[in-house]
C-alpha cells in the first residue's frame, strides 16, 4: 500500500489530480506489481476524487491494467493471424507445458503469467511476445523456453 | 502503371541531411495560411486508414476560436498487420515530432501528445529522451511548444480518434458521438487536430521542401506515396514505402510466394480481395483504401480460420457500447462457427450479411461499421471454405 | 437553445427548428416518433442502442436521432427500407443477449424492449442465443433492488442515473468487448457498495435487469393468516402517483379510492404515514430548536448545525457513505415510516388492546430505499421489527389488480383510526422542500404564536423542481421563552436527488454555504420521484404528481402538523412531550459511517 501511495503522489505531482491522471497512476502502478487489487483501486479513487465502481471500470476496459493478480513476470504471446499463421500455437504450448500452467492461469511460484493477446504489431516477424514491456519477435518454442529461463533465473 | 512493377520510395526513413529542427524553424518562416495551402496542395490524406485530407483537418482546427487547442499523433497502432508507425516512430522519431511541431504552429497549439499502444512501451525511454532533446529544440528557435508521450493499455478501439480522446483523459475508450468532431472538441473538449503517425512525417517532407514532389507521385484520388506493412504468406515481409496507385496484381507479383489466393488490403478492418480481383482492384481511394497492410495468404491457408481469427479480434476489442457492434460481432462469430458445424444451414450464411450490413450503417463508430469489410468480402469469395 | 432556425424535412415534410436540436426532437414536433432505448429525458445523451437511428439522404451512415443535431438542408427519413432493417435486426440482436422469457419476467407488460419487440413483430428469433453460456449473474442479496444482468441490455441508463442524477456512481460499466457488463466496484453485491437503494437505475431500467425486490406474496401471505393483525400505512406521494399503475394519467389524487381499495386487499387497518410525517414535524422542530437554542443561548460549539432533515433513507445512506463527519448534522429523527412501526406495535397495540407480536406493519411507499431502511437493525424499537414489509406504489398496483379491483368505481374512503389522521403539512411531504415547508410552518408559529409570513401558507421559495432551493424566514415578534430567537434570519437549503445534495454538502463543508436547516431528499422531485413510484418517470410525470400534492395539501382542513388532533393526543396519552424521553427511545435513531469506497 504504502508504494501505491508514493506512486500516486509521484503521478499526480506530474499529471494534476484530475482526471486525465487516471491512466497514468494506473498504468505506473501495473507497472511495479502487473496488476491492481481492490486497495490499489480504492487509493487511486481517493487520490482522484472518483467513485471506486468508475475507476475499476476503466481499468478494466484496459486488457493491460489487469484487476486480478497476476505473476511477477506477464507473458503475452500475439495470436492474430500473422502469428497465427507463423506458430503461436507451438510457441504457447511449449510455454504451458514448461511453466505448467494453462493460457490465463499464473504459475505455481507466481512467477509467471501466461496470456494471449490480440495483435502485438510485428506481423512480419511472428510469433511474437510480450513478457512485460519487452518484446521477443521471431520466436520458435527452443527459443522462447530459452527466453523464459532467463527470467527464472533472476532471483 | 500497367505492367510495371510497384515504385519504391524513400522518403519516410531518410535522415540523410535532415534536420528536423530546423526544419521546424524553416516552417515557420511561412504563415501558418500558407503552410496549410501547401497541405491542401499536396492532396495529402491521413495514412491511418480514414483518409481525411490532411490540410482541410488543419485549416478546420486553425479556424477554431480557442486559446487551447491540441495536436495529437496517433500512434495506437492496433490494426492486425500493421507494424508501419512503429517502425518510424523507432527509426526515425525526430521527423514525427518535427511534423507535430508543425501541426502545432499552423493550427496555433502550444501542447502536443503522443499516443503510443502499450504494445509499444519498450520505445518509451528512447522516446522521451529523444524528446527532451526536441522540447529543447522549440524552445531554442522560439516555438512554444512542447510534446508529451502518452500510453494506451491494450485497447484496438483507442486507436479510433475520440475514443484515444477519452482514454487521454482518463476514461474508458468509448467512442463519442459525432458531430462535434475533433477539430471542433477533441482532447478536453478543446479544438485538437489528430493525425497518423505516417501523415505526420509526409506533412514534414511537404513542410521541408513543397509540395510538388509529392504531388507528383500517385493518381488523382490518392497521391503520394504510402509505408506499407506487408506480411503473411510472402518471402518479403516487412516494411516498404512504394507509390500510390498500384494494382493488387502489381502489389502481388512483387511481394506474393507465386501461390497467392487472396490478399488482405487494410487489415482486419479492410477488405480481402481474391485472386480474380486482383488485377482491377486499386490499391487507393479509388479502389480499396488502406492504413498500410498488406496480409498475403497462400493456398494453404484456409480463409475460415483468417475469418475467425478477425471475428474474434472484433468480439474482444468492440468497445462494447453500442448494439449493432457489441452483440454483431459475437452473432457474426458464432454464426460461421455455426455454419461450419453444421448446425446452421449455409442459407444462414445470408442473414449475416444482411446483419453485417446494418453492423456498416448502424454501428457508432469505424470499429463495428468496418467488420462488415472482412466478412463480406470473405464470405462472399470464399464461401466454400466457410460452409465446408 | 441557439435563436437561430435550421431547415429541413423529415419524411419529406418540412420543419424548422433552433439550431442544436436533435433529429430525435425535431421529428417529435412533426408527431413522428422514433424508438429509443438508451434515450431518456432525465440523462445526457448516449446514443449507443441505435434503435433510433434514421437516414439522412445522401449520408454514408445512418445517424442516431438522439444524438445528431439537426443541419440546415438535411432530409431525413425515419422508416425508409435501410432504416426498417437496421432498426429490427438492432432489435433482435438486443433479443439474442437477452434473457427474454418474457412470461416469467417480473417486468413483463412494462418493458421497453419487449414493446418494440411487438412493435416490430419480431418473430423466432433469427440470431442465436448468447444468454445461455454466459454465467447467470443474478445479484439478489439487497433488501431493496435485484439486479439481473442476463436481461441487462447495456443501455447503461442505470450507470448514467447513479452518476449524473445520483452523483453516486455505485454503477459503472466495466470490460469491454463481448465481456462488456454495468458493474459494481469489482462486482460485489449492492449491499456491499456505495449504493443507497434510492432506486432511481429501477425507475430507468427499460427492462427487467434492475428491479424492486418483491415482497407482496410475503404479504398476502400475511393478509390471509388470521392470527395476524396487518396495518398498513400509506406514505404521502403514493396517493398521487397510484393512478398510473391503474390507467389514469400521471397527476390524479386518488386518496380515498386507494384507501377503499386497501381495506378491500384484507388489511385489518388501513392507516396514514403522513400521520408520523405530522409527528415528525413535532419532534424534528423541536430538535433544531433545541438545537439553535444550544448555539444561541448557550454558545456550546458542539451543536451540530446545520440541521438535516432524515426522512429519505437514500439520503441517510448516502451520508453515511458520502459525508461521514456531517452525520451529528442529521437530526436523529427516524423516519415517518419507522416512526409509524414502532408506534404501531407500542402505543396503537395498547390502545387496541393487541400484542405487538401479533400486528404486522405493511407499508407503501415510493421508494425502494424504505425497503432497506426497514431491514436496519437499529429499527426495532417496539422489540420486534417495527416495519415487517416495504411494498412500492408498483407493488400496490400489482396487488390491486391481482385481487380484481376495478379501482376507477371505487368509493371514496377515510383511513382508520387511530394514527390516520393527517394535515396538509403532511402531505407535502412527497415533494421536494415539503417538510422544509411543513417543518417552517409549525416551527415559526411555535416561535412566534403567529402563522408562517407567506400567502395561504404557502412557502413558495421552497417549492419547484430547481436542484438546490433556498429560503430565509426572519423571525421577529417572538413569544417570551423564544425571545432568543427574535431578530434572527433562518437560513434554509432544499436540495432533491443525491448529485444535488452532494453539491450542497460540499458547499457546507467547503465554509461557502452558511444555513441553520438543510432538506434533502435523494430523488429526483422528492419522494413523488421515488424509486418505487410507477415506470415512466420524467420532470413532467414528477411535476403533475407534485401539482397533485399541493392541490392535497390545500384541499385538507389543517395545514399544520401541530394543528393535528391525533398528535395532540398522543403526546397527551403516551409520548410525553416532542423530544422526551420516550419519543427518543422510540422515534429517534443513530446512524453509521460507512466506506466510502
Amino acid at each position: 500500500m504504502a508504494d501505491v501511495q508514493q506512486i500516486i503522489k509521484d503521478v499526480t505531482g506530474i499529471y494534476g489530480k484530475e482526471r486525465k491522471a487516471l491512466m497514468p497512476i494506473l498504468q505506473a502502478v501495473v507497472k511495479t506489481k502487473n496488476y491492481l487489487d481492490d486497495q490499489d483501486l480504492i487509493a487511486v479513487a481517493k487520490a482522484l476524487d472518483l467513485s471506486a465502481a468508475e475507476v475499476f471500470g476503466t481499468a478494466s476496459f484496459y486488457t493491460f491494467l489487469d484487476t486480478v493478480p497476476r505473476g511477477k513476470n506477464v507473458i503475452r504471446v500475439c495470436k492474430t493471424i500473422s502469428c497465427h499463421m507463423a506458430g503461436k500455437d507451438a510457441i504457447i504450448h511449449a510455454i504451458e507445458d514448461t511453466l505448467k500452467v494453462k493460457t490465463g492461469e499464473t504459475s505455481v511460484d507466481k512467477k509467471f503469467t501466461l496470456l494471449s493477446a490480440n495483435c502485438l504489431g510485428w506481423c512480419h516477424k511472428g510469433p511474437v511476445m510480450l513478457i512485460n514491456d519487452q518484446v521477443y519477435p521471431e520466436l520458435n518454442a527452443e527459443k522462447a523456453i530459452e527466453i523464459l529461463q532467463k527470467y527464472q533465473e533472476e532471483d | 502503371m500497367e505492367n510495371t512493377r510497384p515504385k519504391r520510395v524513400d522518403i519516410i526513413f531518410l535522415m540523410e541531411g535532415i534536420d528536423p529542427i530546423k526544419v521546424v524553424e524553416n516552417a515557420m518562416k511561412k504563415s501558418p495560411d500558407e503552410i496549410i495551402l501547401d497541405m491542401i496542395d499536396s492532396g495529402l490524406k491521413g495514412r491511418g486508414g480514414a483518409g481525411f485530407p490532411t490540410g482541410l483537418k488543419w485549416k478546420f482546427t486553425r479556424n477554431e476560436d480557442s486559446y487551447d487547442k491540441y495536436v495529437i499523433c496517433n500512434a495506437d497502432e492496433g490494426e492486425p498487420g500493421t507494424f508501419k508507425d512503429r517502425e518510424i516512430l523507432d527509426r526515425v522519431p525526430e521527423k514525427v515530432f518535427a511534423g507535430l511541431a508543425i501541426c502545432g504552429y499552423t493550427i496555433g497549439a502550444r501542447e502536443g501528445f503522443i499516443y503510443l499502444r502499450g504494445e509499444y512501451n519498450f520505445l518509451l525511454p528512447v522516446l522521451n529522451q529523444k524528446l527532451d532533446v526536441f522540447n529543447a529544440g522549440m524552445k531554442k528557435i522560439g516555438l512554444d511548444f512542447a510534446i508529451q508521450m502518452r500510453s494506451g493499455s491494450g485497447a484496438y478501439i483507442c486507436g479510433e480518434e475520440s475514443a484515444l480522446f477519452e482514454s487521454m483523459e482518463g476514461k474508458r475508450g468509448e467512442p463519442r458521438n459525432k458531430p462535434p468532431y475533433p477539430t471542433v472538441a477533441g482532447y478536453l473538449g478543446k479544438p485538437t487536430a489528430i493525425n497518423n503517425v505516417e501523415t505526420l512525417v509526409y506533412a514534414f517532407m511537404i513542410a521541408r521542401i513543397g509540395a510538388e514532389k509529392f504531388k507528383e507521385m500517385g493518381t488523382k484520388d490518392s497521391r503520394g506515396s504510402k509505408v506499407f506493412s506487408i506480411s503473411g504468406d510472402t518471402p518479403k515481409a516487412g516494411i516498404s514505402e512504394l507509390e500510390l496507385g498500384m494494382s493488387v496484381q502489381q502489389f502481388v507479383d512483387e511481394f506474393g510466394d507465386g501461390d497467392t489466393k487472396a490478399v488482405q488490403v487494410g487489415g482486419a478492418s479492410g477488405g480481402c480481395v481474391p485472386r480474380k480481383m486482383f488485377k482491377e482492384t486499386i490499391i487507393g481511394y479509388e479502389g480499396i483504401p488502406t492504413g498500410g497492410s498488406m496480409m498475403l495468404f497462400n493456398s494453404s491457408r484456409s480463409m475460415y480460420n483468417v475469418l475467425h481469427d478477425y471475428l474474434e479480434f472484433f468480439t474482444e476489442e468492440s468497445c462494447g457500447q453500442c448494439t449493432p457492434c457489441r452483440v454483431g460481432c459475437q452473432q457474426l462469430l458464432k454464426g460461421i462457427e455455426a455454419v461450419k458445424r453444421g448446425e446452421k444451414n449455409p442459407a444462414y450464411l445470408d442473414d449475416l450479411k444482411k446483419l453485417a450490413k446494418t453492423m456498416k450503417v448502424a454501428a457508432k463508430c469505424g470499429l463495428g461499421q468496418s467488420v462488415a469489410n472482412p466478412f463480406i468480402s470473405i464470405v462472399s469469395n470464399f464461401k466454400e471454405e466457410i460452409i465446408y | 437553445m441557439s435563436k437561430y432556425l435550421v431547415n429541413l424535412t423529415i419524411n419529406d415534410i418540412p420543419v424548422s427548428v433552433p439550431e442544436g436540436t436533435t433529429i430525435l426532437a425535431a421529428a417529435s414536433k412533426l408527431d413522428f416518433r422514433i424508438p429509443t432505448l438508451c434515450y431518456h429525458e432525465d440523462l445526457c445523451v448516449a446514443g449507443n442502442c441505435r434503435v433510433c437511428v434514421v437516414e439522412q439522404v445522401g449520408g454514408r451512415a445512418l445517424l442516431a436521432a438522439c444524438a445528431t443535431p439537426v443541419g440546415e438542408g438535411m432530409q431525413i427519413h425515419t422508416n425508409s427500407a435501410v432504416v426498417r432493417t437496421a432498426r429490427k435486426t438492432i432489435i433482435e440482436l438486443l433479443l439474442s443477449e437477452h434473457s427474454s422469457d418474457c412470461t416469467k419476467c417480473y417486468k413483463n407488460g412494462n418493458c421497453e424492449l419487449q414493446s418494440l419487440a411487438h412493435e416490430y413483430r419480431v418473430g423466432d428469433h433469427v440470431f442465436i442465443d448468447l444468454v445461455n453460456g454466459k454465467r447467470k449473474h443474478i445479484d439478489d442479496l439487497s433488501p431493496s433492488i435485484i439486479k439481473d444482468d442476463s436481461k441487462c441490455i447495456r443501455c447503461q441508463r442505470c450507470v448514467r442515473t447513479c452518476d449524473e442524477l445520483q452523483g453516486v456512481s455505485a454503477l459503472a460499466v466495466a470490460y469491454k468487448g463481448d465481456h462488456q457488463k454495468i458493474s459494481t466496484f469489482l462486482d460485489h453485491p449492492l449491499v456491499e457498495v456505495v449504493c443507497t437503494n434510492c432506486g432511481q437505475c429501477v425507475n430507468r431500467c427499460p427492462v427487467g435487469a434492475l428491479i424492486e425486490k418483491t415482497y407482496v406474496e410475503e404479504v398476502w401471505d400475511v393478509i390471509n393468516n388470521p392470527n395476524k393483525h396487518v396495518v398498513v400505512q400509506t406514505a404521502p406521494a403514493v396517493r398521487v402517483a397510484i393512478g398510473e399503475e391503474l390507467g389514469y394519467n400521471p397527476g390524479e389524487r386518488l386518496t380515498g379510492k386507494m384507501v377503499t381499495a386497501l381495506k378491500r386487499l384484507g388489511f385489518d387497518s388501513v392507516l396514514d404515514t403522513d400521520f408520523t410525517a405530522d409527528l415528525t414535524i413535532l419532534e424534528e422542530g423541536t430538535e433544531l430548536l433545541t438545537r439553535l437554542k444550544r448555539a444561541v443561548v448557550d454558545k456550546d460549539p458542539t451543536v451540530a448545525l446545520p440541521m438535516t432533515t432524515s426522512c429519505s433513507p437514500g439520503w441517510v445512506k448516502f451520508i453515511e457513505h458520502t459525508f461521514p463527519e456531517f452525520l451529528p448534522n442529521v437530526s436523529t429523527c427516524k423516519s415517518p415510516q419507522q416512526m409509524f412501526g414502532a408506534l404501531a406495535k407500542t402505543y396503537y397495540a395498547q390502545k387496541k388492546g393487541l400484542k405487538a407480536q401479533d400486528i404486522t406493519v405493511v407499508s407503501i411507499m415510493p421508494c425502494t430505499a424504505k425497503k432497506y431502511e426497514a431491514n436496519r437493525p437499529e429499527m426495532r424499537s417496539s422489540g420486534y421489527k417495527d416495519v415487517d414489509y416495504v411494498l412500492t406504489t408498483r407493488e400496490l398496483g400489482m396487488m390491486i389488480k391481482q385481487a380484481g379491483i376495478n379501482f376507477q368505481n371505487l368509493e371514496d374512503s377515510p383511513y382508520d383510526s387511530i394514527m390516520g389522521e393527517s394535515t396538509g403539512a403532511a402531505v407535502i411531504f412527497g415533494a421536494t422542500g415539503g417538510v422544509m415547508e411543513a417543518a417552517l410552518r409549525t416551527v415559526y408559529e411555535v416561535v412566534t404564536g403567529r402563522e408562517v409570513p407567506f400567502a395561504n401558507l404557502n412557502i413558495m421559495p421552497v417549492r419547484g423542481m430547481d436542484g438546490v432551493k433556498e429560503a430565509k424566514v426572519k423571525i421577529e415578534g417572538c413569544l417570551p421563552e423564544w425571545k432568543f430567537l427574535d431578530g434572527i434570519e433562518v437560513s434554509c437549503a432544499v436540495a432533491h436527488s443525491l448529485a444535488n445534495a452532494r453539491k450542497l454538502m460540499q458547499a457546507v463543508k467547503d465554509g461557502t454555504a452558511h444555513y441553520h436547516f438543510i432538506e434533502v431528499m435523494a430523488c429526483p422531485g422528492g419522494c413523488l420521484g421515488g424509486g418505487g413510484q410507477p415506470i415512466p418517470t420524467n420532470e413532467e410525470i414528477r411535476s403533475k404528481r407534485a401539482a397533485a400534492i399541493y392541490g392535497e395539501d390545500e384541499g385538507l382542513p389543517l395545514r399544520k402538523s401541530h394543528e393535528n388532533p391525533e398528535i395532540k393526543m398522543i403526546y397527551e396519552e403516551f409520548l410525553g412531550a416532542p423530544n422526551s424521553h420516550k419519543s427518543h427511545s422510540l422515534l429517534h435513531t443513530h446512524y453509521l459511517a460507512r466506506k466510502k469506497y
